[in-house]
């Protein structure tokens, strides 16, 4: 059965359906709506302003690999210039293939790549040795707990490297509905109303973050790296099965098939919580180690450290922090219930 | 005066006869265990039971509404399951012997009924009905005095008005209405409803909505003030969830909240909230309460049938790995406030959705939103054809932005797209299940007539916009209606 003509050129063949709509479109008809979608995102949201220089946390993956080819193309309508910064987390077998790929694609593009690794910034600690720190606890290992906030704050450092304005991360939307339904199962009232939307605007002298791709499914995401025939590393993380983060993956799958629409739908939700005052995280203050932004006396990053160079890597994990030396607030969620197995990626 | 109406898809909550036992220190317990059995055989079906009591200056009289909201589903599947006439009449039967144990007053209507409701259904009104104010305030202070206890918790809620321990068996007077045999033609209309929409999930959300409303009218047309229902904490952070899902993130605290006053004068309350299922199916058996169950609407459903069994399984497996899940979720909840989006809490109230009746969560000025993209990439998609693609395109209820567009200049009439005045009045996730109703000429008489209304009402706002004044009394009151 032939196929049919592009819904938006009448000439050439459809090659596809967006997964959206069900509307027929050939290969170059889909991207130029892709990269539109995400110009809109961007200029809508007023995300990134002229003269930006934009940080892209790229490590290799499809995400990253799609913002940073869409933002290059789109980048003199913008006004913005690229960095490319990859975080090295350490994780043998995993993270060295992906940062090839990530070398392979800057070399391609000609963007300045600037590679930053745990083993520098954080004593010594690389993930793998966080995950044998943490094994032997009994409970599953949290080590993406630990990952999430380190790298959060190595892509930090190495934009400030650089001297970037703004970063830039490729999280999806499906990345989105499953945050958002993993923090409610988790109860993690703060990271609900930190999230949500289209990002941090940079409070306390952090470097502005958003999502440019948060409103584009995944679905559509690979389907444009097929088409821009994309170079990018597609396993996924050795420490990845034990997260939690896989549970509501699973159930997005499931809504999705029982209604297209749902992915978009948890955006939607999440884009207009309304959460107590009371519910909502400390303003900002600055950590008193290292001088980041932080709600409490030591900010995530340090105090994870701090546990795991005492031999007590579950110290900063879950409610209350206790045994930390810091005089913090009483806190807004010490309570009794502990949040089951804290594996997370961690705030956006 | 205060309608206690319980309406949950699985457990079905039935008077005992507790108000026989005098004494209770604790009043929240006595609102508990006086008013409420919670019937949970794990396959209860979806019976509504609305009950619904009101004190009397002369009596403590209490009444007892039940509304057997899902007979005219089981009807719908009820002949894929065989459910008759005769069955439906054997189930109301047995309800009512369950009823007349209990020693209130009670209704029965059958969902039929949403076919002779009136559009002011859909109308939020701002105060209670003024024939019982003064009698529900009489009643409260009198009941007070009695209990010599102070005044616990919610005061605004009927709670210690509506029990009287001492007087348990006031005769229930003449006030029960049984329902007539529904009639043939609407019963047909109903299940050529239902039938007409295309996935389950959209169903159970069309089912609820109905209930609710029918529930709101026989509320209303009695008096009473107060609607109780009978969702325990399980069923709760499951709803929550499900709302999640299907894009009603804004409305979660009215949804799963203590109190729902979206309604206006007729409030809606849980007071089982804090008690899981487990819980409630402990109580039935150790007090031996007597449960009636029907099939509802998803009974032997496949699991990935609709969202809401789906998010069902999910939570109740994740709850056996992770037992501190629903109160997880639960506690959450609590944490959600029933504010607009922010910014806009000063301001007049806005429109409300036709059909949930929350304040409308679209922006369709924010494009940069998840409901911006879905409107918006259709027009960026097609720029050669003109937009005169209403009713042409099979999505037109995403297209409310250009629609609007089009039809307003024609006028209210609705001549250009029905339809579309009646999506565009509905909130993100009401209109994301009329996506799967293909047509709107099945819907009960009344929401159609409501929407027309309302659009027409808004042309004419719109008409008269530069010779209004701003900011007048009678403009805020009436914003409303």
């Amino acid at each position: 059965m032939p196929a049919p003509p592009c819904a938006s050129c009448h000439k050439a063949r459809a090659a596809l359906r967006r997964p959206r709509s069900g509307q027929a479109l050939c290969g170059t008809c889909f991207c130029a709506a892709f990269e539109a979608e995400v110009l809109h995102t961007v200029v809508a949201g007023r995300l990134l302003p002229r003269g930006a220089v934009v940080a892209v946390g790229a490590s290799g993956g499809k995400d990253s690999t799609v913002l940073a080819h869409v933002l290059r193309e789109l980048a003199p309508r913008l006004g913005i210039s690229l960095q490319l910064v990859a975080v090295d987390e350490g994780i043998g077998g995993y993270r060295d293939a992906a940062l090839a790929a990530v070398r392979r694609q800057a070399a391609r593009w000609e963007l300045p790549l600037t590679v930053v690794a745990y083993a520098d910034l954080f004593g010594g600690w690389t993930m793998d040795a966080v995950a044998r720190s943490t094994a032997g606890s009994g409970r599953s290992r949290s080590c993406c707990t630990f990952c999430g906030v380190l790298r959060r704050r190595a892509l930090e450092e190495g934009a400030r490297l650089v001297g970037a304005t703004h970063i830039v991360t490729g999280h999806n939307a499906d990345d989105m509905a499953e945050t958002l339904l993993m923090n409610f199962l988790r109860g993690d009232v703060g990271r609900l109303a930190r999230g949500g939307g289209l990002g941090s605007p940079g409070e306390g002298g952090a470097l502005p973050r958003c999502r440019p791709l948060h409103l584009a499914s995944q679905k559509e995401v690979v389907l444009y790296a097929h088409f821009r025939r994309l170079d990018y590393f597609s396993e996924e993380c050795v420490y990845a099965p034990e997260a939690f983060r896989g549970h509501a993956r699973d159930l997005l799958k499931l809504l999705e098939a029982a209604r297209p629409s749902a992915v978009l739908d948890l955006v939607h939700s999440a884009e207009r919580l309304a959460l107590a005052p009371s519910a909502r995280p400390a303003p900002a203050g600055a950590c008193s180690r290292c001088g980041a932004l932080a709600s409490r006396a030591l900010c995530q990053a340090c105090a994870l450290l701090d546990g795991l160079d005492r031999g007590r890597p579950r110290l900063a994990i879950g409610k209350g922090r206790r045994g930390l030396d810091e005089m913090g607030p009483p806190g807004l969620h010490r309570g009794q219930v502990q949040t089951p197995a804290s594996e997370a990626v961690p705030s956006f | 005066m205060v309608c206690v109406a319980i309406s949950p898809s699985r457990p079905r909550l039935l008077w005992a006869g507790l108000l026989k036992q005098p004494d209770c220190a604790h009043a929240k317990a006595l609102v508990r265990a006086f008013l409420w059995r919670q019937c949970t055989r794990p396959a209860a079906g979806g019976t509504a039971v609305a009950i619904s009591q009101t004190t009397r200056e002369s009596g403590r009289s209490v009444r007892l509404a039940s509304s057997v909201g899902s007979r005219a589903m089981s009807e719908t599947e009820g002949a894929a399951c065989g459910q008759s006439l005769g069955d439906r009449a054997k189930t109301v039967a047995e309800m009512k012997l369950i009823l007349q144990t209990v020693g209130f007053h009670w209704h029965i209507v059958a969902l039929e009924e949403v076919f002779s409701l009136p559009p002011s259904v859909l109308r939020c009104f701002a105060q209670e009905p003024s024939g019982t104010k003064g009698a529900y305030k009489a009643a409260v202070d009198s009941f007070l005095q009695q209990q010599h206890a102070p005044a616990q918790g919610k005061e605004g809620l009927s709670q210690p008005g509506t029990q009287d321990p001492q007087n348990p068996s006031a005769p229930p007077s003449a006030a029960q209405t049984e329902a007539q045999p529904p009639i043939a033609a609407q019963t047909e209309a109903l299940s050529r409803l239902f039938n007409s929409v295309k996935t389950l999930t959209a169903k159970e959300e069309l089912l609820q909505t109905l209930r609710t409303h029918l529930i709101l009218h026989v509320a209303r047309t009695h008096g009473y003030s107060k609607v109780m229902t009978g969702d325990s904490c399980t069923r709760l952070a499951i709803k929550l969830m499900t709302s999640l899902a299907l894009g009603r993130g804004a409305f979660l605290a009215w949804d799963t909240g203590f109190s729902d006053e979206r309604h206006g004068d007729v409030v809606v309350v849980r007071p089982m909230r804090d008690h899981t299922l487990k819980e409630i199916a402990f109580y039935n058996r150790l007090f031996a309460v007597p449960s009636v169950f029907t099939p509802a609407i998803d009974t032997k459903a496949p699991e990935k049938s609709s969202i809401h069994r789906l998010m069902e399984a999910f939570v109740l497996r994740l709850q056996a790995q992770f037992p501190s899940t629903v109160s997880t979720v639960y506690r959450t909840s609590e944490k959600l406030v029933k504010a607009p989006r922010d910014g806009s809490a000063g301001g007049p109230p806005g429109p409300r959705c036709l059909l949930c009746m929350c304040a409308l969560d679209i922006d369709t000025a924010d494009s940069a939103t998840a409901f911006g993209v879905q409107t918006l990439h259709l027009s960026q998609m097609q720029p050669p054809t003109p937009p005169a693609e209403a009713p042409t395109t099979p999505c037109c209820s995403a297209r409310v932005g250009g629609a609007q567009g089009c039809c307003q200049g024609a006028g209210p009439c609705g001549r250009q797209d029905p339809r579309a005045h009646v999506i565009e009045q509905l909130c993100y996730g009401c209109r994301v299940n009329m996506k799967d109703v293909p047509s709107l000429d099945p819907l009960p008489p009344y929401i159609l007539t409501e929407a027309q209304l309302r659009s027409q009402r808004a042309w004419v706002l719109q008409e008269l916009q530069e010779y209004l004044i701003e900011d007048s009394d009678d403009e805020v009151q009436t914003g409303e209606s």
